[in-house]
């Protein structure tokens, strides 16, 4: 069963990363100059919308937390609400945290908030479609010990690497080399972005490697 | 011998001062200078022989070009101030000098350090003196090398001076007739420079000097007080060019007939930065505009191209041939070649030649393998085909030919010149290896032996065996000592060049050889004990955890990271960035522990708590939270509401803390833009030091020290309470009285003052609370009173010092007091106390907020940042001591007043664990000593590197100087130390 499920797991990152893959490739086709350093601000974007729809038919095609329970309609539309309100607090939240980093408040607050959307897609998004909208299940996943299933730890996996990313992404931007990619905030979206790809890429060999003494309390 | 890991902390950083301060005095090389030679001193070279076996008929030096000569020098004058438009609209009289007049204009390139006194002896010498002048720029002695002021003299030359004194310092017996004003009053700007002007009249109408010397401060003084664009810049200027205008005429009208024209030099000494400082070497620091006005040029009737960029050294020479003098010796410096172009192609030959042998001699005695550079090449060439020249020209061929060949010849010597002058500029840098070996040797042990001791030292009981007599009396040490003897009598023996460390006597040689390999044998037989019983009995608690915490891999990977960064350049000029970063990350690390200590592991308070602390408890507490956690579990869910209750506010208090903490830092970074690369954005400080928001400014000031008063008296006597007040009342009128901020009812601006007497009434109070708390800790000491009365001890010498930072800092720099005290009591009162964090983890803390602090308050790691106006609060007139160590204060009051406050903290924890003093105390030595000796080694393997002296030379001299400070803060936590002991011991 495990296995099957580390399977399952591996072709939904494999998924993702090519997901995200295309859209460095494939946006160029339709919109002219488009490129990943140039137009940063529309990658970000475009990157941002593909990760997000590839999260949720992911979640559709692969429900990895199954609730017994028949859930009504309106019950899943506020669910879904609180999902959206609690995206964009996660964006304002982040769009904060960065501006604390050092991010100049006023000028480029465009590029400081789309940075903060994508890092909100890599993060939060990816917890809001494993967990929903629901503050006791993130701090069990994400307090020591508290994964229960291969999923949950490859979402700690995934969100630690996307943050360390874009953590180490700063790095280059004191260095007087005068590249385009250490604009603000290029080298931080890109440090995030393969941050990401790395997590999605580790976690299920890191599962897989550790599946002997990996064992989750049931519920 | 048995040593509390305080002191031998504090033991090991005294040797590793001795060991950065042996390195520094290799270091930083001296320039490059000519053999002492007595035989032919002064001997001039005759014209290049046309033939073998004749001789010319010019061998004297030739006559000089110019009658008087004078010499105008505004310090700080940037190259835009002549050339730019503030030239155009303030300095009408030199731009149409420049545009249409008898003038020669160029821009000078200074050579970092742009510090006034460096560049006046690389005027005056031609040599580029070494960075070491920065250091001698406070107390500058005699300039004893040759130079154009000891040339003109000897010549017997009449030399007027008035400016700035460092002039006479440096030059004590060479002027006729001097007056020198003290450059140090940054905030007088007028009556320096009304102290030159008004000799003018008289001397311009004697005929009795030959060179006259001026060299004005005031735009320097606005510069630092208000920078490059304030409003004081161009009244200035404008003064200025009325001064230029008044020498220009008189002199015309001196010239008659049948005499040589007269010269006028206009230049500045360095420019000015954006902020208005200076010492770096960004563009605005280095460019200078250089003008040489006489009638003896031909008269400019094309439109102004770009002027051309020359080198400062250039000027000695050049005035050296004006004059008929000789270059001095150790002049890198070219002839500027418009200044002697209207002369006869003979003439012309001739100085290039005196210039180019000059060069090369020099070059010769710097350079062992001088025949193979190409400037030496270049030059013998020249000068075979200027003997040519020469023959044809004797004999009396007036053709075309000769001036073709002779065109031929002039390019050959600037060619030569501009080769030689480069490869002697690339000499300066020759460092003393062996010295800056020895001290490398000794930093890297003592940081060993640190390392080597870490687990026991951060053992509980803090106290442990250094295997001291046994090496001592090993074979090894003595093999080793005269081994090193024997390699020290090697090294000085046949050394080519000299060096420090051979010239000290015999006796302190063999003791820091001695000291080597004793340090070498300990380290050994601390390594050889290691190895044998490799279970330690007590581990550093940091490691002991079985597993390690978030908090403690950002520790150990900023720690790495900061270091490792020290190897770009460009994170050394943005260091401050690394900082911002990382405490920005340990304020989110310790909100997410926050989070995990409340959330999760909340029920277990009690039974932490409940572990009275003993004299072992670090490990207890380790284990026993270890063992609770699984208990804790297990209850989870059955906490009682009336615990949720009381612990409630406190909790969000805890919570809201690291944010309260970031916002603080993200307020203070947009203070002060520092660093190089994004130094000349819009800052708020300078926003408030500008003139139209006085008012704000004043508001701001009040309200800081108002809270400043607030933030420190809890903890305070009511003796030094009342102290403290009235010190903050008079930090204020300080400020008021020399002109800063403004009182409410003082509505028209009263003249400034120097604000002696308020700054002095503030220095008592400082002394007065500083000694009450040293006489509360004695008392402690010797009575062995209860805790409390040490506490407010430590305490009230905190806030003396704080009061001592309020007055040195600028006003709009009291705000980062403020937040240092905020964030201080925020800390403490709220993120320590529960989630009891050991002692070395705070220390890192403390050290890592002192030196974000550091540049919070404006500092970088560039020489122009440091503000010397703070060594002069209070001082009549300039006093060496007293204003070094008023300036060093004010300059690294942030790490200071951390490293104070955590004395202060860890003085009150040691009732939860009596080993808490000795732990900080060495992990802030080692801590500070893991970056200064990396530092040493990436300095040492980087030496050749392009930024040297800009970049790494600067950074070397503040982690110099930091290592010195530490020393001091760790005798002081050791003077704690020993008191909490010897209490202990009763
Ligand atoms: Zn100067
Ligand atoms: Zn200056």
């Amino acid at each position: 069963m495990k296995d099957s499920e580390i399977k399952r797991l591996l072709s939904a990152h494999i998924f993702c990363v090519f997901s995200i893959i295309l859209t460095t490739v494939v946006p160029s086709l339709f919109l002219e100059n488009f490129s990943v350093l140039g137009t940063h601000l529309t990658w970000l974007c475009i990157c941002s919308i593909c990760v997000t729809i590839v999260n949720i038919i992911l979640y559709i095609i692969f429900k990895p937390n199954p609730s017994s329970k028949r859930i009504s309609f309106a019950h899943k539309v506020t669910r879904f609400l609180k999902c959206c309100v609690y995206f964009f607090i996660s964006c304002i939240l982040f769009h904060g945290i960065i501006v604390l980093y050092g991010a100049p408040l006023i000028e480029s607050v465009l590029e400081t908030f789309l940075f903060a959307v994508l890092l909100s897609t890599f993060t939060t998004l990816q917890c809001l479609c494993m967990l929903g909208p629901n503050i006791q299940a993130w701090i069990r996943v994400f307090s020591k010990n508290g994964a229960m299933s291969i999923w949950d730890n490859s979402l700690q996996i995934t969100t630690m690497c996307s943050i360390v990313g874009a953590w180490l992404g700063a790095f280059p931007i004191p260095l007087d080399w005068d590249r385009p990619w250490q604009i603000w905030p290029i080298s931080c979206s890109l440090g995030a972005t393969f941050g990401y790809v790395a997590g999605l890429i580790i976690a299920p060999l890191w599962i897989y490697w550790n599946r002997k003494k990996l064992t989750y309390k049931s519920r | 011998m048995r040593l509390r890991s305080g002191v031998f902390a504090a033991g090991c950083l005294l040797v590793q001062g001795l060991g950065v301060g042996l390195f520094l005095r290799g270091f930083f090389p001296l320039p490059v200078r000519s053999l002492p030679r007595r035989e032919n001193r002064g001997g001039q070279p005759a014209e290049p022989p046309p033939g073998p076996g004749v001789t010319s008929n010019w061998t004297k030096i030739p006559s000089p070009l110019f009658k008087k000569v004078v010499i105008v020098l505004i310090d700080a004058l940037r190259d835009d101030f002549v050339f730019g438009s503030k030239g155009k609209q303030f300095m009408p009289y030199t731009t149409q000098l420049v545009e249409k007049g008898t003038c020669h204009s160029f821009i000078a390139e200074a050579k970092p350090p742009t510090v006034t006194m460096p560049r006046i002896k690389a005027l005056m010498t031609g040599s580029i003196p070494g960075f070491i002048d920065v250091i001698m720029n406070l107390n500058s002695p005699a300039l004893l090398e040759d130079n154009l002021i000891l040339q003109a003299k000897t010549a017997g030359k009449r030399i007027i001076f008035y400016g700035d004194d460092t002039w006479v310092k440096l030059f004590p017996k060479h002027f006729m007739e001097y007056d020198g004003t003290t450059s140090f009053f940054v905030s007088d700007y007028t009556e320096v420079d009304d102290n030159v002007t008004r000799h003018l009249d008289t001397i311009l109408k004697r005929e009795d000097w030959d060179i006259l010397i001026l060299h004005y401060l005031g735009l320097d003084h606005i510069g630092h007080l208000t920078g490059p664009n304030s409003p004081l810049v161009g009244p200035k200027l404008y003064e200025m060019d009325n001064i230029l205008k008044k020498i220009h005429t008189s002199l015309l009208l001196k010239e008659g007939e049948a005499s040589l024209p007269n010269l006028l030099i206009v230049c500045g000494d360095h420019g000015m930065s954006e902020t208005g400082s200076h010492g770096g070497s960004s563009e605005e620091e280095v460019h200078t505009p250089l003008l040489f006005i006489s009638s003896a040029f031909e008269k400019r009737n094309s439109p102004l191209k770009h002027p051309e960029l020359m080198q400062q050294t250039d000027i000695a020479a050049t005035l050296a041939i004006g004059l008929g003098l000789p270059i001095s010796r150790n002049s890198v410096g070219n002839i500027i070649f418009s200044v002697i172009e209207r002369k006869t192609m003979r003439e012309q030959l001739r100085f290039l030649h005196l210039n180019g042998f000059q060069l090369s001699r020099l070059l010769q005695e710097n350079m062992p393998t001088y025949e193979k550079d190409p400037g030496f090449e270049h030059f013998k060439v020249a000068e075979k085909s200027h003997g040519n020249w020469i023959k044809l020209y004797l004999e009396g061929n007036n053709s075309e030919i000769l001036l073709n060949l002779g065109k031929k010849v002039l390019k050959q010597y600037l060619e030569a010149l501009k080769l030689l002058s480069s490869s002697l500029s690339k000499q300066v840098a020759q460092y003393d290896v062996y010295s800056m070996t020895v001290g490398t040797v000794i930093v890297l042990e003592v940081l060993l032996l640190l390392l080597l001791s870490m687990p026991k030292a951060l053992s509980s009981r803090a106290e442990f065996e250094i295997p001291l007599s046994p090496p001592l009396f090993s074979l090894l040490f003595y093999l080793m000592c005269l081994m090193l003897c024997a390699v020290h009598v090697i090294v000085c023996t046949s050394a080519e060049s000299s060096c420090y460390f051979c010239n000290i006597s015999w006796l302190m040689a063999v003791g820091v050889m001695m000291l080597i390999s004793a340090l070498m044998c300990v380290i050994l037989s601390t390594f050889g004990k290691m190895l044998e019983n490799p279970k330690l009995p007590a581990k550093n608690p940091v490691v002991s955890n079985s597993s390690w915490s978030e908090l403690d891999v950002l520790i150990l990977a900023g720690t790495i990271g900061h270091v490792v960064s020290l190897g770009a350049s460009s994170f050394i000029e943005e260091e401050h960035q690394t900082w911002y970063f990382l405490i920005n990350t340990l304020c989110l690390a310790l909100c997410q522990e926050i989070c995990r200590n409340y959330f999760l592991v909340k029920e277990c308070d009690p039974q932490i708590t409940a572990v009275k602390p003993n004299f072992e408890d670090t490990e207890e507490t380790a284990q026993s939270r270890n063992v609770d956690i699984p208990l804790c579990d297990s209850k989870l869910g059955k906490v009682t509401s009336s615990d949720e209750f009381i612990k409630g506010s406190e909790k969000w208090m805890a919570l809201a803390s690291p944010w309260i903490i970031l916002i603080c830092c993200r307020l203070l970074r947009s203070l002060n833009q520092t660093g190089i690369q994004w130094a000349h954005r819009p800052d708020f400080g300078h926003w408030l030091t500008s003139s139209e928001h006085k008012a704000v400014l004043s508001l701001l000031a009040a309200i800081s020290l108002v809270m400043i008063f607030i933030l420190v008296q809890r903890r305070c006597s009511l003796v030094s309470k009342i102290a403290m007040a009235f010190g903050l009342l008079g930090v204020y009128s300080y400020r008021a009285a020399i002109g800063n901020v403004v009182f409410p009812w003082q509505q028209d601006s009263k003249d400034i003052s120097k604000g002696i007497i308020e700054a002095r009434f503030v220095y008592v109070f400082v002394l007065g609370i500083i000694f009450t708390g040293v006489k509360d800790l004695l008392k402690s000491q010797v009575i062995s009173a209860d805790c409390r009365a040490k506490r407010i001890g430590l305490w009230e010498v905190y806030s003396g010092l704080v009061l001592l930072a309020a007055l040195l800092f600028r006003p709009h720099n009291l705000p980062v007091l403020v937040f240092s005290l905020l964030i201080q009591t925020i800390m403490t009162r709220c993120i320590w106390k529960p989630l009891k964090l050991d002692a070395a983890q705070i220390t890192i803390m403390h050290y890592w907020f002192g030196q974000a602090f550091f540049y919070f308050q404006g500092n970088s790691n560039s020489i122009a940042t440091v503000d010397v106006s703070a060594g002069f609060v209070g001082l009549d007139n300039y006093a060496e001591i007293p204003a070094i160590f008023l300036t060093g204060f004010a300059t690294y009051a942030g790490p200071l007043l951390w490293a104070i406050h955590l004395l202060c903290y860890l003085s009150s924890e040691v009732s939860r664990s009596s080993a808490a003093m000795g732990h900080g105390c060495f992990c802030y030595a080692l801590i500070c000593s893991i970056p200064v000796t990396v530092y040493i080694i990436l300095v040492t393997a980087l030496r050749y590197h392009l930024f040297i002296w800009s970049v790494f030379s600067p950074k070397l001299l503040y982690e110099g100087v930091r290592v010195f400070i530490t020393a001091a803060v760790c005798m002081s936590f050791t003077a704690m130390d020993q008191n909490q002991a010897q209490k202990i011991q009763d």
